[in-house]
């Protein structure tokens, strides 16, 4: 059953992404339409992937490296439809589709772990990663809108136009979905990292006070609320400002690893 | 039932042959009326466009006799003596006609290949002659046909999604900018020809706000009040420069009109918001280096035209592609023309066979004596029967099986081979 779920949430993104390839270089609406209503598929069949394995292993999908990655993917999948809806522009689904496939091809190409019983566990410990990983997957989305912004505008400006500038979304609409994308980021990083320090709080008999997690994710909270301001200010709006959000990924991304992996001794995969 | 196509358009005739062989509607309609009480066509319709005056028809006997007729009747129409138009008309008969329409639907006929607006006129045309009662079940058909022809090719190639003029590409390069423009300013300096072309494209996507600034006070009050904007005096730049989000300007200057300073002072006071230059004049009047400026895109004609140039080609490109959906879809109506036309040759079979019946037992069972009338009735019933048996079966694959119908090209040799002898008799 895990293995068939796997099947089809695989052939589901990688249809999608097809589809919303072809959506890309012939503008066909149909294929478009398909390509969202796979990638919904593709988001369902992946939830109850991330359950049954949860549940066969007695464990939350973040424990290990697979699951944490799996939720990233999921999360990523779920934040981009939203904002394919909310602003009705599916043209940057080719370009996002790919990363989703990664995240969920490499969380079962990770090395099995053992596990033990979660040490840590609870409604709002489970919300405090849950939203953690929602703000990395919203902030990895903003990281491709600005990417895209940033080379439809070098082309404009070059006059380099070809066949995809007339397909991609207009700048200034680029802008609003990586603003929104960040956002929701913000909003669930806060929220989120509230609710670590409120649960961090409660044990603290148990854990150091102190994880190098605390102080880059601070950073990385504040890097984007300066985006988010910034990015409307004279001086910054525009390509400078989808520079800044792509730079503040970098950090996310170095948050994500090699702190995770090398410093932190409380945040092994999220 | 077969159709005929009388038309001349601007590859066969000059633009003084086709302005005078154009229909305003009321003529449209006059035509489509004589051209029914004449006799000449059973069904018509009239097509007439800037580039093309084209009647389409179904005539009452056979097409080849009615086009001469047709021809005749557009020059006695039109006032137009019959040798000025021999080097222009086109005749088209049956699959020719319904390629010839389709491929003009699509867009492939046109002028500008791929042109939208070719579609509405089509559109229109069928309505105009709908409501008339001109149209009837084979001009519905073949019509409602060709619309779907021009959605597909619309829809499945980019035939028609590139800009193919300076103009409309500068506009739609504004829109990879800003989206779409209902909620965007646009100011016009200058108020010619082609600013007047510009200004007719913004408003065709909906620009919101619009200003127009002209040396002559006069010329910018006339474009602006016949577009619906506003006039602003040549050379108020502080003014003028902070509020648009596309500055269109086609002014005959020997000098720089936009020096770099006063668009780097306007995006300090718009707060870098972006700036869309579309420079049409010649000599530029846009400083080069206001394209270097942040947030600022300028484009001057040269780079337009090579757009329009790129578009042309990507749109040539998409030729084999619309030609397949037209080809399809000619396919599907001649199909659907063979497969009327022979219901209407069995419907036929059947009476004859019937009155063959009738005269059958006129000749040769009343003159049975011994039978009772109980059993003449059960004769001519068992008669039917065989006859019905011998027709429904044909009838019934005619309408289900599509291969059968692409089989039979010719009705009229089947209508000779069994139906001939009918008059002879």
């Amino acid at each position: 059953m895990h293995y068939a779920l796997f099947i089809s949430t695989a052939v589901a993104y990688a249809l999608s992404f097809a589809l919303y390839l072809i959506f890309l270089n012939t503008g066909k609406v149909l294929t478009g339409r398909l390509g969202t209503l796979l990638l919904a598929v593709g988001l369902v069949t992946h939830y109850f992937a991330l359950l049954e394995r949860s549940r066969g292993l007695h464990t939350v999908p973040y424990h290990d490296l697979y699951g944490s990655m799996s939720l990233f993917g999921w999360l990523l999948a779920l934040t981009y439809l939203g904002l394919e809806l909310y602003h009705r522009q599916r043209s940057v689904g080719a370009l996002v589709l790919p990363f989703i496939l990664v995240f969920f091809v490499a969380a079962h190409l990770a090395p099995a772990d053992r596990l033990s019983p979660p040490e840590a566990h609870g409604p709002s410990f489970a919300l405090h990663v849950a939203l953690s990983i929602l703000a990395y997957s919203a902030f990895a989305l903003s990281f491709v809108l600005s990417l895209v912004f940033l080379g439809e505008e070098r082309l404009l400006r070059d006059h380099k136009l070809g066949d995809v500038v007339w397909r991609l979304p207009p700048l200034e609409l680029l802008e609003r979905m990586s603003r929104s994308s960040v956002l929701v980021g913000l909003v669930s990083i806060t929220i989120g990292t509230a609710l670590g320090f409120l649960w961090v709080d409660r044990l603290s008999s148990r854990y150091s006070f102190y994880d190098p997690k605390y102080a880059i994710t601070l950073l990385v909270l504040l890097l984007y609320a300066a985006y988010f301001w910034l990015a409307r200010t004279t001086a910054w709006r525009g390509a400078r400002a989808s520079k800044l959000c792509v730079f503040n990924f970098v950090i996310v991304f170095l948050s994500f690893t090699v702190v995770n992996f090398y410093l932190s001794h409380s945040h092994r995969y999220f | 039932m077969e159709i005929v196509l009388v038309g001349l358009n601007h590859r066969t005739a000059p633009v003084e042959v086709r302005e005078r062989l154009s229909f305003t509607l009321d003529q449209a309609r006059r035509a489509s009326d004589e051209l029914r009480s004449k006799g000449i066509l059973a069904e018509t319709l009239v097509l007439s466009t800037c580039n093309r005056s084209e009647v389409y028809g179904v005539p009452p006997e056979t097409s080849h006799e009615c086009a001469s007729g047709l021809s005749s009747f557009l020059s006695e129409f039109h006032s137009v003596r019959m040798d000025l138009l021999n080097g222009s008309l086109y005749h088209h008969y049956d699959r020719e006609a319904v390629r010839h329409l389709f491929r003009v639907a699509a867009g492939l006929d046109s002028m500008m290949l791929g042109e939208a607006e070719i579609l509405g006129q089509v559109r229109d045309a069928y309505r105009v002659a709908h409501e008339q009662g001109a149209t009837g079940p084979v001009l519905n058909r073949l019509f409602q046909g060709a619309l779907e022809v021009g959605k597909r090719v619309r829809s499945e190639t980019e035939l028609g999604t590139r800009p193919m003029s300076v103009a409309s590409a500068g506009v739609k390069l504004a829109e990879r900018i800003f989206g779409k423009l209902n909620e965007r300013s646009a100011l016009v300096l200058g108020a010619g020809t082609i600013s007047e072309q510009v200004i007719a494209q913004l408003r065709d996507r909906g620009i919101a706000r619009l200003y127009v600034m002209n040396r002559s006070r006069d010329r910018a009050d006339g474009l602006a009040k016949q577009f619906g904007g506003e006039v602003v005096s040549w050379g108020e730049w502080e003014r003028a420069l902070p509020m648009p989000d596309v500055i269109v300007s086609s002014v005959a200057a020997e000098e720089v009109v936009l020096r770099r300073e006063i668009v780097e002072q306007a995006m300090e006071e718009r707060a870098n918001r972006a700036l869309f230059f579309m420079d049409l004049g010649l000599p530029r009047n846009i400083d080069s280096a206001v394209g270097k400026l942040y947030n600022v895109y300028l484009y001057n004609v040269d780079d337009l035209t090579e757009i329009v140039a790129q578009n042309r080609h990507a749109r040539e490109n998409e030729i084999p592609k619309a030609d397949g959906i037209v080809e399809e879809h000619v396919g599907k109506f001649l199909s659907w023309q063979a497969s009327v036309e022979l219901v209407g040759l069995i419907h036929e079979l059947r009476t004859r066979m019937r009155e063959q019946r009738a005269q059958f037992i006129r000749a040769r069972v009343e003159s049975i004596k011994h039978l009772t009338d109980a059993d003449r009735v059960q004769i001519e019933k068992l008669m039917d029967e065989m006859l019905e048996g011998l027709v429904l079966e044909p009838a019934q694959r005619l309408r289900g099986e599509k291969d059968v119908r692409r089989k039979i090209h010719n009705v009229e040799a089947l209508r000779d081979l069994f139906l001939s002898n009918r008059e002879k008799s």
